[in-house]
């Protein structure tokens, strides 16, 4: 890149041109000249005839520097500043100013009910209220991320890394949501009835919200309901599920544009519950279907949370990610139709051949290393960076995925306190 | 950069749509210039004489908010910053975050040559490329500039990679600089104590230099000094604390930096900024613990404006993440997620060879394509047009459809009883309970692949040919 040129050269160099602006510039000695940091050579400049001035003023500060006389060119109104030697550091305070265009905040959302409300939870969740983006200094966030662990109806199979944690509890979603309360911190639990699956074991809704009971029962904190992801038979599966936890606020998983959603909404209205609006990676799609949750149904805003779909790091994070930093912008500067708090089924990132394969099916790859620590890491990074863009909600599976992700969140949030890290002598410490 | 639309642009060209710059007008080339897609230098008339002064104004016009720093020499040098924008959709983020890897000077010979290689060796396939590490940064932990020289000298020799020098003693840098004197590297770190001293190297030897301090008026007082010196390539290290609320405090500034440089012009600060997510190492004993927090880090600081980073973990558990995660917040929103829907052949497909459905989500279309190449197997791909969706969503939301896969096959004129012998294709294990229906529309065999399409290759050997029914 650093191309060295001498001055006597570029004498030649400049001569058969007629160069203004290298009248009245005197240059003596055959000093050399470093064009790399003005990003030239010789041909560009013999090309570029305007360069030719930006040169001049290079070599007069060059030629000034080591005292050589040199006149002030004749019409150029750059001014030349010659690297300079100071003996003290210029005083300068740094400021910014907060972002104006966040003036909307974003719905609070309360989930689950305690006694008092109609209710039998121990404790309630909110989640949103948020004034700026996710622990930006603008605005502090009012109330902290939250993470609830994934429970099924039935036993699923899953990467190894997940399952050696859940083999014992497998068959019982009542003791498997007891453990993740209990042992692995989960504030919410999720229950998916994925057996109602017509292809899988079509339990029926009355069975399936046999076991939304028993989940009820076993839990204290607040839980959401998920159907099987069929569109023809999930809005009876929540209904009913709906009506047997009628006035615990449970977060209904999910209406969407491809089913009945109103039959979800109106579940959701009749039994006091929260509606899950999931759309898939499509800022104006998501739009929609809020307003037609509040336009159409009749949900109430502090009803409603967004699922504007998770994919996994390496395999669509960046429109999932840009898709949730969009809708956040929008609701924070003033779009009413997308202000509400966000969750992620974060444990899609188990989907990516990285969190779970042995080894990597290419040959040309570098190694894969172990795969019980690739695993974790990924729904981790899958879920970090969506909490950067507003994220709420994790919908999350591995136990330390959980864990570091819990403590990340809350540092950015502001509640973690550490012992003063001295960091001025990193450059020697011996790892 | 200081004007948003073609119209601006256009009145400095040359407004003749000669065509040159392979645009059919100025006004094309316009936009081109605001999207960033194409450079000034891409116009020839522009660069002649009488269009200097336009050619200047233009110049400083589009230039990019953050000041492009370039560390190494020739083919190997590496830009950093560049940014015009503090969210991707804006535009795009410009040159991806830089990954530095750490050696320190008192690392014997043999090992510090086997890191060198480590990092410059590593690299992970991803849709159609390899995605690399970047750099070694060599720490002076011996305190002894000749020691620094030497393992400096010894980097230099076995990696063409970029170097950061990182010591806070200038004399312990002068050596460094001495041993790789042509190669640009950065050097680490001017600090409010040493600065004098490290801004005579910078102007010495000609190389961009970090500015570190995690108090940001000392930090905006030591580059609006080194600007006034006539130094330029800066790069800010406002402090990358591990933990707590000082790492709170690091974000905080991360993105009080950036924000006061694109959104409000400050000049005096418009550097590209760097991380060191290692520091994660001065508080976690544990290997795997310290790893992953600077994994965490990494991260947060990838999405949130670190423009270059010093690491320490090669664990593929730290590397695969990271460089995924910096290719998530760097590819180009731009560009589109689909490609053309279609039936494509891997290989020379015979009539035997299979056929295999997926979507026309670039990702998807991307990862199989590469999957069943790598493997050599040869074979078709059907790409179904699901809108540029992957294959679990698609089936979920009604994009991949029976009669979709059976339009992708006419479409393209695919007719299995003339190009196959065993008239049969095969679904992708996450689309499984579409089977019954493509059988019903398209009257073929349907078998059901693995869930990932990394598996196709132990698949095969398994149930692959169909067996006769
Ligand atoms: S080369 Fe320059 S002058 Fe010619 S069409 Fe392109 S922009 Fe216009």
């Amino acid at each position: 890149m650093t191309k060295k040129i001498k001055l006597s050269e570029l004498g030649s160099l400049f001569g058969d041109l007629d160069v203004k602006a290298l009248e009245g510039v005197k240059i003596e000695g055959d000093v050399e000249l470093d064009l790399g940091q003005v990003g030239l050579n010789p041909q560009m400049a013999y090309a570029l005839g305007h360069e030719t001035t930006q040169i001049a003023l290079h070599l007069m500060n060059i030629s000034r520097i080591l005292g050589y006389p040199v006149d002030r060119m004749p019409g150029s109104s750059t001014t030349a500043t010659a690297p300079k030697r100071l003996s003290r550091l210029i005083d300068s305070k740094f400021s910014v100013g907060r972002i104006e265009e966040w003036k909307n905040p974003i719905q609070e959302v309360v989930l689950g009910a305690t006694s008092s409300d109609g209710g039998t939870r121990k404790s309630t969740i909110t989640l949103g209220g948020e004034n700026a983006l996710p622990y930006y200094f603008d605005s502090p966030m009012p109330h902290r991320n939250h993470i609830t662990m994934d429970v099924f109806d039935m036993p699923i199979s899953m990467a190894k890394a997940v399952k050696s944690n859940y083999e014992d509890v497998m068959e019982s979603p009542a003791e498997w949501a007891k453990k993740v309360v209990r042992d692995f911190g989960a504030d919410m639990v999720t229950i998916h009835l994925i057996s109602t699956d017509p292809n899988i074991k079509d339990t029926s809704p009355a069975e399936a919200a046999k076991t939304v009971e028993e989940v009820l029962q076993a839990v204290d904190v607040p839980i959401v309901i998920g159907g099987s992801g069929n569109p023809e038979k999930d809005p009876e599966v929540l209904e009913k599920a709906a009506e047997v936890a009628e006035g615990e606020r449970c977060l209904l998983a999910s209406a969407s544009l491809n089913l009945d959603y109103a039959r979800i909404a109106e579940a959701a209205k009749k039994y006091n519950h929260v509606v899950l609006s999931w759309t898939q990676l499509e800022i104006n799609a998501q739009k929609e279907l809020n307003r037609k949750l509040m336009k159409q149904c009749g949900v109430a805003r502090e009803n409603i949370v967004m699922d504007p779909t998770t994919a996994a790091l390496g395999y669509g994070l960046d429109y999932a990610y840009t898709n949730m930093e969009r809708i956040r912008l929008a609701g924070l500067s003033g779009d009413q139709e997308l202000n509400f708090p966000m969750s992620s089924g974060t444990t899609n990132a188990w989907g990516a051949r990285e969190s779970w394969m042995v080894s990597s099916p290419l040959k040309e790859d570098s190694d894969w290393g172990p795969r019980e620590y690739r695993g974790p890491i990924w729904e981790i990074v899958t879920g970090l960076t969506l909490s950067l863009a507003g994220n709420d909600l994790f919908m999350m599976m591995h136990p330390t995925a959980v864990q570091v992700l819990k403590e990340i969140t809350r540092t950015l949030y502001g509640s973690k306190e550490n012992e003063h890290v001295d960091i001025s002598n990193w450059v020697s410490a011996v790892v | 950069m200081k004007v948003n639309s073609p119209l601006q642009v256009y009145k400095y060209l040359p407004q003749t749509n000669c065509g040159e710059c392979g645009e059919t007008t100025c006004m094309a080339f316009a936009s081109r210039l605001i999207d960033r897609s194409m450079k000034l230098e891409d116009c020839p008339p522009l660069l002649t004489d009488e269009f200097k002064e336009k050619y200047m104004e233009l110049e400083s016009l589009l230039a990019p908010e953050i000041r492009e720093v370039i560390i190494g020499t020739g083919e190997h040098a590496k830009a950093i910053g560049g940014d015009d924008v503090l969210y991707r959709h804006q535009l795009t983020f410009f040159n991806p975050t830089k990954f530095a890897y750490d050696v320190g000077d008192t690392m014997p010979e043999a090992e510090l040559v086997e890191r060198v290689n480590k990092i410059q060796n590593f690299r992970k396939f991803y849709v159609g490329n390899f995605l690399n590490l970047d750099m070694v940064a060599v720490r002076c932990v011996s305190g002894d500039a000749s020691k620094f020289a030497v393992a400096v000298k010894k980097v230099s020799e076995t990696t063409e990679l970029p170097l950061i020098l990182c010591s806070f003693d200038p004399a312990v840098l002068k050596a460094g600089l001495e041993a790789v004197k042509d190669k640009n590297p950065l050097i680490y770190a001017a600090t409010g104590d040493n600065w004098g001293d490290v801004a005579e190297l910078a102007l010495e030897y000609k190389v961009p230099v970090v500015l570190f301090s995690p108090d940001l008026d000392k930090l905006r007082s030591l580059a609006v000094t080194f600007i006034e010196m006539g130094i330029k390539d800066l790069v800010l290290d406002p402090g990358t604390y591990p933990q707590g609320n000082q790492l709170k405090g690091t974000f905080d500034r991360f993105i009080q930096i950036r924000r006061a440089g694109i959104k409000e012009g400050q000049k005096e600060i418009a550097f590209p900024l760097m991380a060191v997510p290692m520091n994660t190492y001065l508080v976690y004993d544990e290997p795997v613990t310290a790893s992953y927090w600077e994994t965490v880090l990494a991260s947060v600081f990838t999405v949130r404006y670190g423009d270059i980073m010093i690491l320490h973990s090669l664990e593929p558990y730290a590397l695969l993440p990271e460089v995924h995660i910096r290719d998530t917040i760097y590819t180009d929103p731009r560009t589109p997620v689909k490609v053309e829907p279609g039936v494509f052949e891997v290989g020379a497909p015979a009539k035997d060879s299979p056929v295999i459905v997926t979507t026309n989500f670039a990702l998807t279309y991307y990862t199989v394509e590469s999957d069943l190449s790598s493997n050599k197997i040869d074979c078709y791909i059907a790409a179904v047009d699901t809108d540029g969706i992957g294959v679990e969503a698609a089936v979920a939301g009604g994009q991949l459809t029976a009669a979709r896969i059976k339009e992708t096959f006419d479409k393209a004129g695919f007719d299995f009883a003339e190009k196959t012998s065993h008239g049969a294709l095969i679904l992708p294990g996450l689309s499984a309970r579409l089977q019954g229906d493509v059988e019903d529309v398209t009257g073929l065999k349907v078998l059901i692949g693995p869930p990932d399409s990394g598996r196709i290759p132990g698949w095969m050997e398994k149930s692959w040919p169909p067996k006769a029914k």
